[in-house]
């Protein structure tokens, strides 16, 4: 396959703990392979800060704050097709557990009652994107075209998917590599 | 030939008395259900075992079977009815795999393996609930409860307890404890009682219990739920 030929491919995180992005980097050798196939757009891995035209956007992480919208519409402007890659994309995952304390209360404790803290004063510098009273799952903010659930999905299930995805096949998992945890 | 119904195409056997359920069960014939259990009086509540009889859709757990009934149980319609079912209870309550104890053991959870659910498509309701972690060896989180009525069945018929209750109608309809506190460890629940294992959720769980049993080696890492309950159910028709 020409290297102009090779589909385009950008990754990111929101509020997830790039442990999807490292599942992906556990395909181990397939990475190689995968190269030849793909180059990456925006992603941890090029360090691009703005996504471009792309064929494939693979979005981890839930909507936190209002940072996380611009950075998961640019990706739907820019993806032909968007992936919702593991729990926290999908459900909102682990930062949800916030979803039933306030907001306040959370700062409080983490920034102010936590022992060991100085000055116990919460951030508030302009630069920091302004976090949203609950976390959620990237679907109810942007139509999103496929779904690869697991905390994270395992290596396999992500080199499957992507197979699949790049052979122009319908992405099938098969039981083992469904999982939600 | 008499006292047999056709799923699927198949001819199934059944007794004067059985359910469709408890015939498709004891013929190998799966039937997705939450709210069932073979050991207690069907509850009829979660609607996931609905199938085609005759043109109408019924409860398969609480329909009786009758000569020459035609159902359809695994069709496309079916499945994705059962999926949006099963969608609409993830979305409804705090269902977070990821952290769970009953994580690869948990039949909410299996069942939407088997419907190949991808996502919970709806929005998230993300309730308030309340989790309930007096009683020294039995935890119970309301956020995974999704109302099935197992454990108020168990400790009514089996234990003879009458520990837990449903309280409230529709959105607001939730799980109860029977003491004047309305706290776990004011009630005689004990860790060897049939309600503190019948769940199929996370929402009543045996303390220090969780995550015992390696990722890989949980009931339904491996095998789909509907081998796992046709297997239970053989075992339990050879066993008499």
């Amino acid at each position: 396959m020409g290297e102009n030929k090779k589909i385009r491919v950008a990754t990111c995180s929101l509020a997830g703990c790039f442990g999807c992005h490292m599942s992906l980097l556990d395909i181990d050798e397939k990475l190689l392979t995968l190269l030849e196939l793909v180059e990456f757009d925006r992603s941890p891995l090029t360090d691009i800060k703005h996504c471009g035209p792309c064929d494939v956007g693979l979005i981890e992480g839930g909507v936190c704050n209002a940072e996380n919208v611009h950075v998961l519409k640019e990706f739907r402007k820019n993806c032909k097709v968007l992936v919702a890659v593991g729990s926290c994309a999908i459900t909102g995952g682990i930062p949800a557990m916030r979803n039933n304390i306030g907001l306040w209360e959370c700062f409080q404790e983490v920034y102010q009652f936590e022992g060991g803290l100085e000055g116990g004063q919460i951030p508030n510098d302009p630069e920091l994107p302004l976090p949203f009273d609950k976390v959620h799952p990237i679907y109810e903010v942007v139509n999103v075209d496929y779904f690869l659930p697991g905390c994270p999905p395992p290596a396999g299930a992500i080199w499957k998917f992507l197979t699949d995805l790049l052979a122009g096949r319908e992405p099938k998992l098969e039981y083992e590599m469904l999982h939600y945890d | 030939m008499s006292n047999t119904i056709t799923i699927d195409g198949q001819t199934v056997p059944f007794e004067e008395g059985q359910t469709i359920m408890d015939a498709a069960l004891a013929a190998g014939v799966y039937i997705p259900h939450l709210c069932h259990n073979p050991e207690f009086t069907p509850h009829g509540s979660c609607k996931l075992c609905t199938v085609n009889v005759n043109g109408r859709n019924v409860a398969s757990c609480t329909m009786p079977a009758v000569e020459g009934q035609q159902i359809a149980n695994d069709t496309a319609e079916l499945n994705a009815k059962r999926l949006a079912l099963t969608q609409m209870l993830f979305v409804e309550g705090n269902h977070f795999c990821p952290f769970c104890e009953k994580s690869g053991n948990c039949n909410l959870q299996a069942v939407a393996y088997h419907l190949g659910m991808m996502s919970p498509r709806y929005n998230h309701f993300y309730p308030a609930r309340e989790v309930d972690a007096t009683h020294p060896d039995i935890l119970l989180d309301r956020n995974r409860c999704i109302l099935c009525e197992l454990c108020v069945r168990a400790s009514r018929d089996v234990d003879g307890k009458e520990v837990f209750g449903l309280s409230g109608r529709g959105i607001h309809c939730k799980l109860v404890v029977n003491s004047a506190s309305g706290d776990l460890v004011d009630t005689d629940l004990a860790a060897t009682d049939k309600a503190a294992s019948v769940c199929p959720t996370g929402a009543i769980i045996v303390k220090r219990c969780g995550f015992s049993v390696p990722i890989g080696e949980r009931i339904f890492d491996h095998k789909d739920i509907g081998k796992v309950q046709i297997e239970a159910a053989q075992r339990e028709k050879s066993h008499g």
